[in-house]
């Protein structure tokens, strides 16, 4: 077999086969995805959650992860928000022919030590390769399902006023990891990526609390983004105080310089939990003792006035309005 | 964050906004000339922390919003020539012209990059031999010296497609412009300060020998501002307008003798037409003699539609200082970034994006 990707391998030819057998079936082994019917046959009983994303980050490299560790987290975060339990994973490649298949193959492992890491499997999946610029480099599709447990509860329009607002750790990593090694900075930055599946930290905070309101990962558009939908969703004020939001010194160094706003920054491996006041302290314990929630923090609370708006108390206890992200900060973060 | 924080410390503003107070007595109305005083005002709430007496406006110190359309729509026109490559910072990119902008032109097929300083465009042209690579020239006197620079580089290493579109402007010929149209009363102006780490002070003796205006040179954190306004408000007060400089860690009363050198060498002064404001004599930069074969002004010939003003829109009243982005009746409703009529909606540093991006608690 040669060293990249060509148009043959997404022929259904032998070439094809052997791509899909030594490529993906191997290292992504598992007994339903074994199968190769052309559906994956599984049995789960209650309420399931379902949700897909597409995945064109470029670079498809970058400092703490790759566009494979991204198609697994985005899809296993989405269904945590929702507070499901994630399950099966699908999987769609389409690959631009001239991949080097060494690229191919560290992101296939990439995908897999990620699934292994957030216990779930990859059940079905498929490959297509299309011509040079038809595509850049690699695109991928996840598709998930996962399970709602009895009496969870969580969704966007759920937040009361009173809740505390929790953030699970510093934001705008992600954002600052990819923008870095874009054409044109010829600066280092010494941030990477929080990209990472959040199931885990999920399950401890609703183990630590039946009274969690909301999830959402603050993804593109940022935290302010993310509060804006909520506090639209739910009709209700959010005020969050400036000195309160971990950002680490990296982001921040970078944020001055080219003149962004960390709160509008991208995150991969955050969450952001509206919880009952009088469970938040011990919700937050549960974070801070999970590895992807030690700089968890409580950073604000639901207000009843100023329904659908966003305020941000800043340092020197003045307060400014908080908009959702307008215009393209950057394209194809994730 | 080192030499950041230290510079943002709540402590420390809440006494300065406290000794403001103290100190302020009579009405005082300041102009923060650059756009990212007015960024970072808003930014951190600074106006809710002073007495309502201290009236802060916003002056015409964001390059890209007084950018004549004229000059947006002759950018647009360059792009759609054939094998030609347009190199220029980000902001200018949505800016709408009469008719366009160049991001719709790059849309409909013009090649058109983002580059982050003028040797970034001409690592471009290195790498496009077969293509005329032009660079957008927009700034004042903080981005005029890199672009000197550059042009220097450009001509030592006998660069033959690389063209700078020229619509470098300068700050203290303007300020006198809008104190002469004594629209505005003013008692202080918060200076520039990156523009003021290459002029020095000397530029602006004139505003208080011949205005009564104090003058103080701030930096971008929120304790520099407070710093300014509280120099300014002493100078009110003890009726003793003068030139000093807030931002030291930055200005030098001399500033930079070698920027300012270079500038000498690459560009002649030129009567300049400033959007809001009009021509304004010895304010704009373009290529000396010695640098012609670089401007594209003179290299290209293309054909501009007439100047059409987009009606409604208040723009050249807020860069005057006359009128806050509340007061247009398009600001939020019909001009917001995503939609922007204006260019003080489009740039980072403008007063409309600022005021949409950072309303106080009632706006």
């Amino acid at each position: 077999m040669g060293k990249t990707v060509i148009l043959a391998h997404g022929s259904g030819s032998k070439l094809s086969h052997d791509l899909v057998e030594k490529n993906l079936l191997q290292p992504l082994h598992n007994d339903l995805l074994a199968k190769l019917d052309d559906s994956a046959v599984f049995d789960v009983r209650g309420k399931l959650a379902f949700t897909t994303d597409s995945y064109v980050v470029s670079p498809i490299f970058f400092p703490g992860g790759d566009i494979g560790r991204l198609a697994v987290c985005g899809t296993v975060n989405d269904l945590s928000m929702s507070g499901a339990v994630p399950l099966y994973l699908s999987l769609a490649l389409i690959i631009e022919e001239g991949l080097p298949l060494e690229d191919l193959d560290k992101i296939v492992n990439s995908i897999k030590v990620t699934t292994e890491e957030a216990g779930i499997q990859v059940i079905t999946g498929d490959t297509k390769v299309v011509n040079k610029g038809s595509v850049d480099k690699i695109f991928i599709n996840t598709a998930g399902i996962g399970l709602i447990s009895d009496g969870v509860d969580i969704s966007g329009s759920n937040a009361k006023a009173g809740d505390k607002i929790i953030l699970s750790g510093s934001i705008g990593d992600h954002g600052i990891a990819v923008l870095s090694l874009r054409e044109g900075f010829d600066f280092k930055v010494p941030v990477q990526s929080d990209c990472a599946p959040l199931n885990g930290l999920v399950a401890d905070m609703l183990e630590a609390s039946k009274n969690i309101h909301v999830l959402r990962d603050p993804t593109r558009g940022g935290l302010a983004t993310t509060l804006n939908e909520i506090a639209s969703q739910s009709d209700v004020g959010i005020s969050i105080f400036e000195d309160k939001v971990p950002v680490h010194d990296g982001v921040r160094g970078a944020c001055e310089l080219l003149g962004f706003d960390p709160l509008y920054i991208a995150n991969e491996g955050k969450t952001v939990a509206f919880v009952a006041a009088d469970d938040a302290e011990k919700v937050l314990a549960a974070m801070k003792n999970n590895n992807y929630g030690k700089e968890a923090a409580i950073i604000g609370e639901v207000t009843e006035s100023r329904k659908g708006k966003v305020v941000l108390k800043t340092r020197l206890g003045a307060s400014r309005m908080i908009d959702m992200l307008t215009g393209e900060l950057l394209p194809r973060i994730c | 964050m080192k030499f950041i924080d230290e510079y943002r410390d709540a402590g420390l503003g809440k006494k300065l906004a406290e000794h403001i107070s103290h100190i302020s007595k009579h009405p005082a109305r300041l102009m923060e000339f650059c756009g990212g005083h007015t960024v970072s005002i808003m930014r951190n709430g600074l106006r809710q922390l002073l007495p309502p007496h201290i009236e802060m406006l916003s002056g015409p110190g964001c390059p890209v919003c007084v950018t004549a359309n004229s000059d947006i729509d002759r950018m647009i026109a360059l792009a759609q020539l054939p094998d030609v490559i347009i190199t220029t910072f980000g902001d200018m990119i949505k800016v709408p012209g009469s008719y366009s902008n160049l991001s719709q032109a790059r849309a409909e097929g013009a090649d058109i990059r983002i580059v982050y300083s003028s040797q970034d465009a001409i690592k471009i042209a290195g790498e496009n031999k077969g293509k005329s690579v032009i660079f957008i020239g927009i700034g004042f006197e903080t981005t005029a010296p890199t672009i000197a620079a550059t042009l220097l580089q450009a001509k030592q290493k006998n660069v033959k497609n690389f063209y700078v579109h020229c619509l470098l402007k300068l700050c203290p010929p303007v300020i006198k412009a809008v104190l002469d149209l004594g629209e505005v009363k003013l008692n202080g102006i918060i200076g520039p300060g990156h523009v003021s780490t290459i002029t020095g002070t000397a530029p602006y003796e004139f505003i208080p020998r011949d205005y009564r205006i104090g003058f103080v040179i701030s930096g971008f954190e929120s304790l520099d501002i407070l710093q300014t306004v509280s120099m300014l408000i002493e100078q009110i007060e003890k009726d003793e307008p003068a030139v000093d400089i807030a931002y030291s860690r930055g200005v030098r009363p001399e500033g930079n003798p070698m920027a300012l050198q270079l500038m000498d060498k690459v560009f002649d002064k030129e009567s300049a037409d400033w959007r809001g404001i009009g021509i304004v004599p010895a304010s704009g930069l373009k290529l000396a003699p010695e640098f012609a074969d670089f401007d594209a002004m003179s290299a290209f010939e293309v054909k501009v539609e007439p100047v059409k003003e987009t009606k409604g829109c208040i723009c050249g009243e807020i860069i005057r200082g006359i009128a806050t982005p509340h007061q247009c009746p398009l600001f939020r409703k019909v001009c917001t970034p995503e939609n922007p009529i204006g260019p003080c909606m489009v740039s980072s540093e403008g007063s409309c994006s600022a005021y949409y991006m950072y309303g106080d608690d009632n706006g």
